[in-house]
C-alpha cells in the first residue's frame, strides 16, 4: 500500500492518454449498464412469473382472443386450482407519449391468482363495487399524480373513443419489479361497451396445484380445445413472457455481443496503454528492482494501474448509467421496469475489474520479467 | 585491504574464479575471466579500463544484478550467486546502494519521495522514514531543495539527490557506475567530495567505474580492467604487479 501514491503519480503522467483510457471504460460500463436494463426491464416478466402458473392463449398468436367460457372448462381440468383471464385494452392518457400498460381483468378470480399485489379490502371492494372502477400501480399514480377517487379519461386505441374510469384501489408489493405503471378495470365494463369481439378475452391465466405438473396440465388444456375454432396454446407463465419477450430479437444474445466486443475492444486499448506505459518506464522499473523492489511488488505496481483505471472508469460509468435509468422508462410506457438492478451494478462491476486485470496482466508479467541490467542498459 | 590475487580470506566482498561470458549474435563473449578480489570493510576502489573491459559488468556481478557464468560471489558472508530473486531484492535492499550515471531519478516524485522509496521497502514508521530522508538529504546539502521535482534541478543536484537515495537505507557498499560522467568538472568535484566522505567519515565500501583520471584518484585503490582480468595500479597508473602476486 506504500506504493499506492506512485500508482496514482503515474497515471498523471500522461493525462490525455489517462483520460482516454478511463473515457473507454466510462462510455463502455455506460452502456453496458443501459444494456443491462433494457434485459431486465424486458425480462422482467420472466423474473416475476409463478412457477405454478400457466398462461393460455389462442394457437394463432397472442393476439388472437379465446372465448369467455372457456374458464369453466379450464377449471374442470385436472391440477388446475385456479383460473382467471385478462384482456389488452391498449389506452392512453391524453397523448400517445402517456401510454402505459392496462387491461380488463377478471375482478372475480384475479386476486386469486395473483396474491403478491396486495390492497386493502376496502379499496378491492370498492374496486369491485364500480364498474367504471380501476386499480393503478404506485408508480402511476406518482407519475400523473393519481388518487383514489379521481376519474380518468383514456383513449382507446383498438375500441376507440374516450373511456373513463374511477380511481378505486393503489395496489401494493414488496418486490419492486412488480411495480411497473400499469391500470386494470373490470371486464365487464369493457365487454359492454365495445361494439366487436364481445365474449371473447384475451388469454387465461391458470393455478396449478403443483409446478412439476405444469407440462401434464399444459396438454390437458390444449387437448380440452383441440380441433375447435379456438385452439389454445398452454405454457408456463415463465415461458410465456420469456415468448413475449423475444418477440423483439434473442435480447441476450444481442447483448452478449455487444458485451463481448465493448470488452474485447477495452482489453485492446487498455492492454495497449499499460503496454506503452511500461515501455516508457522501463528504466525506472529498473532503478526500482536495483533498490530492492521484488517482483511480485512490480507485478502489482503496474496490475494496480490498470485495475484503478478500470475502477474508476467503470465505476463513472455504471453511476452516470443508473443516474440515467433513475429518469425513468424513456420510452413513455414500452419498458416499464426501466431501472439499473443492483445485481446488474455488480456484474459491470466485475466485468469492469476482470477487463482491467486481463489488460493489465501482460505488461505486468513484462515488468515483473525484466533483468535489471539489460534495462538499465536502455535508459 | 585489496587482493586480487584470490589468496585473501574473511574480507567484506569475496570474489572467486569469476566468469561472465556473453552471447551476442551467436557469437560468446568472455567479459569476465576467473576474476579474484578481496576488499575489506572501508575500502574505496576504483575501476578503470577501455570500454567493453567488464567494468559495469563486475559492478553488476557484484550488486547482485546479474549472475555469473561460474565462480562465486560472497559479500558480508552471503554467497550471492546463489540466492534466489526474492531474497537477492531483500539482500540488495540492505546491502546495496547504487549511484547511476543518469541519476534515474523517478521523474513524478519530489526529491524527498525519490529518496524515500528505499525505506518504503521496510518497516520504519512515517516519522522515522521523514528522518532518514531529511538526514541523507542534508548530507549531500538538498534540503532545501526536498520538495523540487527532478526537472526543477541541476544534473548536480540530481544525482546529489540519487546519492541521498543511494545511502538512505544505510548500505555497507556503494556501487557508482561513472557519477561524474554526465556532469561538468565543478559538478563532478561535488560529487566526488560527497562519495569520499562516505568513504572516509562513514567507512562506506565504495566501488566506483570511471573513465576520469582525476575521479579515480580519488579512491585508495584503483584497479585496472583489461580483457576481463584485474590489475592493480600505482597512484601514477602504471600496472604494479601482475594479480597472481598481488596483496596491499
Amino acid at each position: 500500500m506504500k506504493f499506492l501514491h506512485l500508482v496514482f503519480l503515474n497515471l498523471r503522467r500522461k493525462r490525455t492518454r489517462t483520460a482516454l483510457t478511463l473515457g473507454s471504460f466510462l462510455v463502455s460500463l455506460f452502456l453496458f449498464g443501459i444494456l443491462m436494463t433494457i434485459k431486465t426491464a424486458l425480462g422482467s416478466g420472466v423474473d416475476v412469473a409463478g412457477a405454478d402458473r400457466l398462461v393460455v392463449r389462442n394457437r394463432v398468436s397472442l393476439i388472437q382472443p379465446l372465448p369467455f367460457a372457456y374458464r369453466d372448462r379450464i377449471l374442470q381440468v385436472p391440477h388446475v386450482r385456479e383460473a382467471t383471464f385478462a384482456s389488452w385494452f391498449g389506452g392512453y392518457y391524453q397523448n400517445m407519449k402517456n401510454f402505459f400498460p392496462n387491461f380488463a381483468i377478471d375482478v372475480e378470480r384475479y386476486r386469486l391468482v395473483y396474491p403478491e399485489y396486495k390492497f386493502s379490502d376496502e379499496e378491492w371492494r370498492a374496486f369491485v363495487e364500480d364498474r367504471e372502477g380501476c386499480v393503478i400501480s404506485p408508480p402511476l399514480a406518482k407519475k400523473f399524480g393519481w388518487k383514489i377517487g379521481d376519474r380518468i379519461p383514456l383513449e382507446a386505441t383498438i375500441w376507440g373513443g374516450t373511456w373513463e374510469f374511477n380511481v378505486r384501489a393503489i395496489y401494493e408489493t414488496d418486490r419492486k419489479e412488480l411495480t411497473s405503471p400499469e391500470l386494470w378495470f373490470h371486464y365487464d365494463y369493457l365487454d359492454e361497451r365495445r361494439a366487436f369481439y364481445k365474449g371473447l378475452v384475451g388469454w387465461y391465466i391458470v393455478k396449478i396445484d403443483d409446478p412439476a405438473n405444469a407440462v401434464e396440465a399444459a396438454a390437458a388444456i390444449d387437448d380440452r380445445f383441440a380441433n375447435s375454432p379456438w385452439e389454445s396454446k398452454t405454457e408456463t407463465e415463465k415461458a410465456f413472457a420469456a415468448g413475449f419477450a423475444n418477440q423483439i430479437g434473442n435480447i441476450r444474445l444481442l447483448i452478449l455481443s455487444i458485451g463481448s466486443v465493448v470488452f474485447f475492444t477495452l482489453l485492446l486499448v487498455t492492454g495497449n496503454t499499460m503496454a506503452s506505459a511500461v515501455r516508457e518506464r522501463t528504466g525506472e522499473l529498473a532503478v526500482l528492482k536495483t533498490i530492492g523492489m521484488n517482483d511480485a511488488t512490480v507485478l502489482f505496481l503496474v496490475m494496480a494501474e490498470s485495475i484503478v483505471v478500470a475502477v474508476i472508469g467503470g465505476g463513472a460509468g455504471l453511476a452516470l448509467a443508473k443516474l440515467f435509468t433513475l429518469r425513468g422508462d424513456p420510452t413513455g410506457g414500452m419498458l416499464p421496469n426501466f431501472y439499473l438492478a443492483g445485481r446488474s451494478l455488480g456484474l459491470g462491476f466485475v466485468l469492469a475489474l476482470a477487463a482491467g486485470a486481463a489488460a493489465g496482466i501482460l505488461p505486468a508479467l513484462g515488468a515483473m520479467r525484466l533483468k535489471i541490467v539489460d534495462a538499465l542498459r536502455r535508459v | 585491504m585489496v587482493r586480487v590475487d584470490g589468496k585473501g580470506s574473511g574480507a567484506l566482498v569475496e570474489i572467486r574464479s569469476l566468469d561472465k561470458k556473453y552471447r551476442r549474435g551467436g557469437e560468446e563473449i568472455d567479459v569476465l575471466r576467473g576474476l579474484n578480489l578481496d576488499v575489506d570493510t572501508g575500502e574505496f576502489i576504483a575501476f578503470m579500463g577501455p570500454s567493453g573491459s567488464g567494468k559495469t559488468t563486475l559492478l553488476n556481478l557484484i550488486g547482485g544484478l546479474d549472475n555469473p557464468s561460474s565462480g562465486m560471489v560472497r559479500i558480508a558472508g552471503d554467497e550471492i550467486s546463489k540466492l534466489s530473486g526474492r531474497k537477492l531484492a531483500a539482500w540488495r535492499a540492505r546491502h546495496i546502494g547504487f549511484i547511476f550515471q543518469m541519476y534515474n531519478l523517478i521523474p513524478v516524485l519530489t526529491a524527498f519521495q525519490n529518496v524515500q522509496l528505499p525505506l518504503l521497502l521496510t518497516s520504519l514508521s512515517k516519522a522515522e522514514r521523514r528522518k532518514h530522508v531529511e538526514a541523507a538529504l542534508d548530507l549531500v546539502g538538498l534540503t532545501d531543495r526536498m520538495h523540487h521535482y527532478p526537472r526543477q534541478l541541476s544534473g548536480g543536484q540530481e544525482q546529489r539527490v540519487a546519492i541521498a537515495r543511494a545511502i538512505v537505507a544505510d548500505p555497507s557498499i556503494l556501487l557508482c557506475d561513472e557519477p561524474t560522467g554526465d556532469l561538468d568538472r565543478a559538478a563532478g568535484d561535488e560529487i566526488l567530495d560527497i562519495i569520499s566522505r562516505l568513504s572516509k567519515e562513514f567507512k562506506k565500501t565504495i566501488f566506483l567505474v570511471t573513465h576520469d583520471p582525476v575521479a579515480a584518484k580519488r579512491a585508495g585503490t584503483l584497479l585496472h580492467l583489461d580483457k576481463g582480468t584485474l590489475l592493480e595500479c600505482t597512484a601514477d597508473g602504471q600496472f604494479a604487479c601482475k594479480p597472481e602476486d598481488s596483496g596491499k
